[in-house]
């Protein structure tokens, strides 16, 4: 069952080349982040969702679902719903050009399969996956509701009230996960507002930690079946993922400089040359 | 001095408690979200018959908003519930980028709007709030006038798929609408026919404005008086029809003069039947403590500033 580790990195490597190739082409967006989760982002859609990419339904009943709330990474989102049947991948071309389904953050406005709400104003995803996961367990549905969110993005106060929300309510079918590559727009986060030891932090509000190293493949497809494994004990689960910003294309790794920045002609080559085409680009 | 003891009384928060109770128990998917004013609020009767659809959030209102969105993604119909200012200004983004520009079936009612919230004083007297919610594209707003009104209107929305902005207010306030109305959003009631000019009000204001019909037609003026409890979609064509033939205007609203329903009714005119009017509003001021009534006068929503309006108007036509 599933996808094998191999068959997960030729997904991973053409993930790259989309994000990289979108950016460039409009020469706006976010890189960066979507680099970094292009792991998480595979795994969790091809190898761990129990969800039905085509006839897409809004409601999500009687299937997983998954809520981006640092609607910013929109690239590597786009890049794995198509690559995940939601819609054809030559529909990537379109992104953040005039009349798209692929706004610059993700919206339900145009109608693109696989979103379902928009996002991009940071801090909302968190509460809006808490009310999803709500929802399931009236209509006594046991599937989960995942949820990515930056760590940049815990300085919004709504993240608090949803992470003290779901654990008071013990909201156990909501599975989080921080993207903890401690960058953001102007510098590093601990520069910016340290916010160390996210680990007793979120227990301390009553959530079940575990950690993971988001660039590491079979790292990602353990824990993450993990998280699967402690659904539905009383407790919601928050996943501290550790990635690298730009993981992949060596240039852009190690600083906060390609968080919303596109790639000129030359640094696209040398990108592309890092990640080779495995299943066609768009 | 406004009279208000003749009319049995009673305040909108009840009424809304009542129709979400009977609309649950007709099987519709109703939820209801509430911040830590569910005390202070009128939804213990619901709370108690449906303990699994209510849920309290604490004071957290963003995280609210957001329940509601992922609740109305997931096929609900969530009623959030609390005051105006907490429902509307402090979760602005929440409300417009979760909800609005998600196209979520979320009910945002509203309670203790206006300079009638009282004592409180300016910190909660939110004046602002129909025009912050009328400039988000989709959402219905509506204000109705009294606890009749505000059952019909609680019903009306949860057929409506969309999201809806309901006002209503927190005192004890006459009753004077039908109870066994239908509520059709976007269609304003007609409360009195007249031909010398119109008055179109919302909320509170329209009693006001029933008063200050009867004190005008003493002095021999003809007044019409629309209840434009639906501000968002506007009824273009009701208000059209009675300025054709009274070729006046008068709007009546608690709320900032900017904004609101005569912001709307204005720019309808110019548009399309260009005509005298005058706007009673709170003219750009925060309000402050006081009893209800009192604050009503003091910043221009007496029965009398509707009187004095409307002979500004008429001596322009």
């Amino acid at each position: 069952m599933g996808k094998s580790i191999q068959e997960l990195e030729a997904l991973v490597s053409q993930t790259r080349r989309d994000i990289v190739r979108m950016v460039h082409a409009v020469q706006s967006g976010h890189p960066g982040g979507s680099l970094g989760c292009a792991e998480y982002f595979t795994v969790l859609f091809h190898n761990i969702m129990k969800h039905q990419p085509s006839p897409f339904n809004m409601e999500g009943e009687n299937e997983d679902v998954f809520i981006l709330s640092n609607g910013h990474i929109s690239p590597v989102y786009y890049s794995t719903l198509a690559r995940s049947g939601y819609f054809p991948v030559d529909e990537l071309a379109t992104f953040r050009k005039l009349d798209s389904r692929l706004q610059g953050h993700p919206a339900t406005a145009e109608h693109l399969p696989g979103i379902r709400i928009a996002s991009g104003s940071l801090g909302q995803g968190l509460s809006v996956a808490t009310g999803i996961a709500l929802s399931k367990k009236l209509n006594k549905d046991d599937h989960r509701v995942f949820a990515l969110c930056g760590d940049g993005e815990l300085q919004e106060g709504q993240i608090w009230e949803a992470v003290m929300f779901a654990a008071h309510n013990k909201v156990d079918n909501l599975i989080m996960t921080v993207d903890v590559n401690g960058r953001q727009i102007d510098g590093d986060t601990k520069d910016i507002m340290g916010f160390e030891n996210l680990r007793p932090r979120f227990e301390s509000f009553g959530w079940n930690v575990i950690q993971m190293n988001g660039n590491d493949i079979n790292d990602v497809q353990d824990t993450l079946s993990k998280a699967c494994v402690l659904s539905g004990n009383g407790k919601p689960i928050c996943i501290l993922m550790k990635t690298e910003m730009g993981n992949g294309v060596d240039f852009m790794m190690g600083s906060h400089e390609w968080h919303g920045i596109a790639p000129n002609d030359e640094q696209l080559a040398s990108a592309l040359d890092q990640n080779a085409e495995t299943l066609g680009d768009y | 001095m406004t009279n208000l003891t003749t009319l049995e009384k009673k305040d909108k928060g009840e009424r809304c408690s009542d129709d979400l109770t009977e609309l649950r128990q007709n099987k519709k998917k109703v939820g209801v979200i509430y911040p830590a004013l569910a005390g202070s609020r009128k939804k213990n009767k619901f709370q108690n018959e449906f303990p699994d659809r209510f849920f309290q959030v604490g004071i957290a209102e963003a995280n609210m908003m957001g329940l509601a969105a992922g609740l109305a993604t997931a096929g609900k119909i969530p009623f959030t519930g609390t005051f105006a200012n907490f429902s509307t200004g402090r979760v602005y983004d929440q409300i417009r980028q979760s909800i609005a520009y998600s196209g979520k079936n979320v009910k945002i009612c509203a309670s203790h709007a206006g300079l009638t919230l009282g004592e409180d004083g300016a910190t909660h007297q939110i004046l602002e709030d129909i025009g912050l919610m009328k400039m988000l594209p989709g959402m219905v707003v509506i204000n109705p006038c009294d606890y009749n009104q505000t059952k019909a209107a609680t019903i009306a929305i949860a057929e409506h798929y969309g999201p809806v902005y309901l006002r209503f207010g927190r005192p004890k306030w006459p009753i004077f609408t039908d109870a066994n109305q239908k509520f059709e959003i976007g269609k304003a009631d007609l409360m009195e026919s007249g031909s010398d000019i119109t008055i179109i009000a919302t909320g509170h204001m329209v009693w006001q404005a029933k008063q200050a019909v009867e004190r005008l037609r003493s002095e021999g003026i003809s007044a019409e008086l629309l209840n434009l409890h639906t501000i968002k979609p506007l009824d273009e064509e009701a208000i059209l029809d009675s300025v054709s033939k009274t070729k006046c205007v008068v709007s009546a609203e608690e709320h900032q003069i900017n904004g609101g329903l005569g912001d709307s009714v204005a720019q309808l005119l110019a548009r399309k039947m260009p005509s005298p009017m005058e706007m009673v509003a709170v003219n750009d001021k925060f309000g402050e403590s006081g009893d209800p009534i009192e604050l009503l006068d003091k910043y221009g929503l007496g029965v009398s500033d509707v009187v004095t309006a409307v002979k500004n108007v008429l001596s322009r036509k």
